[in-house]
């Protein structure tokens, strides 16, 4: 079983959700990431969703586009934030990582180099924006066999027949992305979400996530009593970028953020 | 040359994926998958509707004022001495480019698809000029992207926008050109796709619109095959064309694609020079990758990530290239080159003062390969360039270069 799959069924055993925090790999500065993966999990992470920087988000709002032009200042690359996994797991070797990112990066180092330093950095899943599951082909397959698994998004736009479809592919978990739009513009409707969340849970048998406009304690606890897992990205990010001269700090505010929501999820 | 004639045809492409050999496809993030779809089969079934392509072809020859003609350049030909020089005049369509075949195109596909409102990216101008005429005869709301470094070298462009009655906004984010335009034009799809139709102004992106856009322009290159049988009596050596996005060389090319006795040949922005970093070349320079809803040849370093372009010509100032290029220049059918920015500028001044023509900055880079080529060929040889656009437009950016040069003599 994957750390993934371990994780989720340790939790459906006490009742809990999982909380899952993004953070760019690099910002904002490449030597900060590993304390602060170390500080996410401190503050309550079950996985760490790290991002992959990109010159070219697209499907990122403006919070997250300045994440990545700050870690690209530094020149943080795939290879590095890989290396940054691999320090990550010499003090940690149960919370799972999940590289988030667009296809470019990894289509660059090459997909079997990649899936192979991946596998030996300890890197538990994948998810690419731009990576549909009818775009994945031979790629799956690697990333597959080194035990990466494959974590695909699920949109309001998606219809059913395409939601059965990604669940063929989908290992891990699956992102359900709850709003039209990019990363960290709107708020959350969470009774739309609950909607949405019945037509993917009768087509989809592993555990669901979801991510876009959770920005506090009480749109997490939301949305954790209908979903498996909470994730949470722009309102950690927007803490970074106000504290990035000083990266202690920014530590110390994205963790405030982080134990609300944990605190407030495990409410209920 | 000899043996052209046994040739097989090559295969109808792309494949229903999208996918031109190991280029092009979709990768997109999800929210966009389904109307992508919803637009693939749109277009699958108005491009075979008799009705709709009477509307298109009407709408071409009464708005866009097709066909264009085939003007032989005999001042020019006089002047390289070699091969005949002829130019398949798109800058005297309607609004003055070839870009205006496409957006009549896509224009008709959102007056069917329902949506209410149209948005495009821009880089020289040319495609949010004609996006927002088409707009503007629609009565729809149109909002243009562009990058505020196009803004400011495109200034006329962006004037005659907001005239038509579009919204220009301001694309601050990244290198601040065409690559960012589409950024963020793909953000704003995501958030608005209900309502909103994307015209997409280039063969590239996430399929269907490469296959559309060469489509709709292909009309250039059928034109010219017309024209060239009943002016010449026979087709000429080879056809020339810029190469941006790569749409108005995709028309002209592929009605060509079987008949192998013409070569193709593609011309990118060179820049600063090809030793450099500092060009738009990626046929010539970069290599396969992802980017805007593509696999496709690109400007990157060696972390995948996107580089910065440079080129004179905003409307070439672009890391990628329409993924069927990357096709036709890997199966060898088609050949890319580069020509510089001076070389661009000194054949822009050419054509200006020999043929009394002023062709766009973008158009000038096949203009100076043409002129190049033609001085080592027969007078009985034929190049036919695609004279994509007019120059109007680039005015700004030839006086300031003027200026520059005065104060340093
Ligand atoms: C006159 C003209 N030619 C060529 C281009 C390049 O685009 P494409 O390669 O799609 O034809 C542009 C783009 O703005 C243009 O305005």
């Amino acid at each position: 079983m994957s750390r993934i799959a371990a994780l989720f069924s340790e939790l459906n055993k006490t009742g809990k959700k999982a909380l899952i925090p993004f953070v760019t790999a690099g910002d904002p500065h490449p030597s900060v990431t590993v304390d602060m993966m170390h500080g996410l999990v401190e503050a309550g992470a079950d996985i760490i969703e790290l991002g992959v920087p990109f010159s070219d988000p697209m499907a990122d709002g403006p919070t997250i586009q300045l994440a990545c032009e700050r870690a690209l200042m530094h020149n943080t690359s795939l290879r590095d934030v890989i290396s940054m996994v691999t320090e990550f797991r010499t003090k940690n070797a149960n919370t799972p990582v999940v590289l988030m990112g667009y296809l470019n990066p990894v289509e660059a180092m090459g997909y079997e180099t990649f899936a192979k330093a991946a596998q030996q950095a300890g890197i538990d899943g994948v998810l690419m924006v731009d990576m549909p599951p009818e775009e994945s082909g031979e790629n799956a397959k690697i990333f597959a066999d080194h035990g990466l698994d494959i974590i695909y998004l699920i949109a309001p736009t998606t219809t059913d027949a395409r939601i059965s479809e990604i669940a063929k592919y989908s290992t891990g978990y699956v992102y359900y992305v709850s709003i039209k739009g990019v990363t960290g513009t709107a708020a959350i409707d969470v009774d739309d979400v609950s909607k949405n969340l019945e037509r993917i849970r009768s087509r989809v048998s592993i555990p669901v996530g979801v991510g876009f406009g959770i920005n506090n304690g009480e749109a997490a606890a939301a949305v954790a009593s209908v979903a498996d897992g909470v994730i949470v990205g722009s309102a950690l990010v927007n803490k970074i970028a106000a504290n990035a001269a000083q990266p202690d700090v920014a530590i110390a505010e994205v963790k405030t953020v982080l134990s609300e929501m944990r605190t407030a999820m495990d409410k209920q | 040359m000899s043996n052209a004639k046994d040739m097989q045809d090559f295969p109808v492409l792309p494949d229903a994926k999208g996918h031109f050999g190991i280029f092009g496809g979709r990768f997109v993030s999800e929210t966009l998958s389904a109307a992508l779809d919803e637009l693939d089969a749109l277009y699958t079934r108005l491009s075979q509707d008799p009705a709709f392509q009477k509307e298109f072809d009407e709408d071409l020859a009464h708005y866009v004022g097709r066909p264009s003609p085939l003007y032989f350049a005999e001042q020019l030909t006089k002047h390289c001495g070699g091969a005949k020089i002829y130019f398949k005049r798109e800058d005297l369509n309607h609004t003055g480019a070839h870009k205006i075949n496409n957006t009549i195109g896509q224009a008709l596909l959102a007056k069917y698809s329902g949506k209410k409102k149209i948005i495009a990216e821009t880089g020289a101008g040319q495609h949010g000029v004609a996006t927002a005429t088409v707009a503007a005869r629609l009565g729809m709301e149109c909002k243009v992207f562009m990058g505020a470094t196009d803004i400011e070298r495109q200034k006329l462009n962006v004037y005659r926008m907001r005239l038509l009655g579009a919204e220009v906004i301001s694309v601050e984010s990244g290198t601040k050109t065409l690559k960012d335009a589409m950024n963020d034009a793909m953000r704003h799809w995501v958030t608005h796709v209900d309502d909103t139709f994307y015209i997409l102004g280039t063969a590239a992106g996430p399929h269907p619109y490469p296959k559309l856009v060469r489509d709709f322009q292909s009309i250039i290159g059928r034109e010219t095959i017309r024209q060239c049988d009943e002016q010449l009596g026979r087709q000429p050596d080879a056809v020339l064309a810029c190469i941006g996005g790569g749409s108005n060389a995709i028309g002209m090319f592929y009605p060509y694609l079987n008949m192998h006795d013409v070569r193709m040949i593609g011309v990118e922005a060179g820049g600063l020079g090809l030793s450099g970093n500092d060009h738009a070349a990626p046929l010539c320079k970069g290599r396969p990758g992802v980017l805007h809803g593509n696999r496709t040849y690109l400007m990157e370093d060696d972390n995948g990530q996107i580089m910065g372009t440079h080129s004179v010509s905003a409307g070439l100032d672009y890391p990628g290239v329409g993924p069927e290029h990357s096709w036709l220049k890997d199966i060898g059918r088609a050949e890319y080159v580069a020509a510089t920015d001076d070389e661009a500028l000194d054949a822009f001044r050419a054509l200006t003062r020999i043929e009394g023509i002023m062709p766009a900055l973008e158009t000038s880079h096949a203009i100076a390969h043409a002129m190049k080529m033609a001085k080592d060929m027969r007078p009985d040889q034929v190049l036919v360039v695609n004279l994509s656009g007019r120059g109007d437009k680039d005015i700004h950016t030839v006086a300031s270069i003027d200026g520059l040069e005065n104060v340093d003599v």
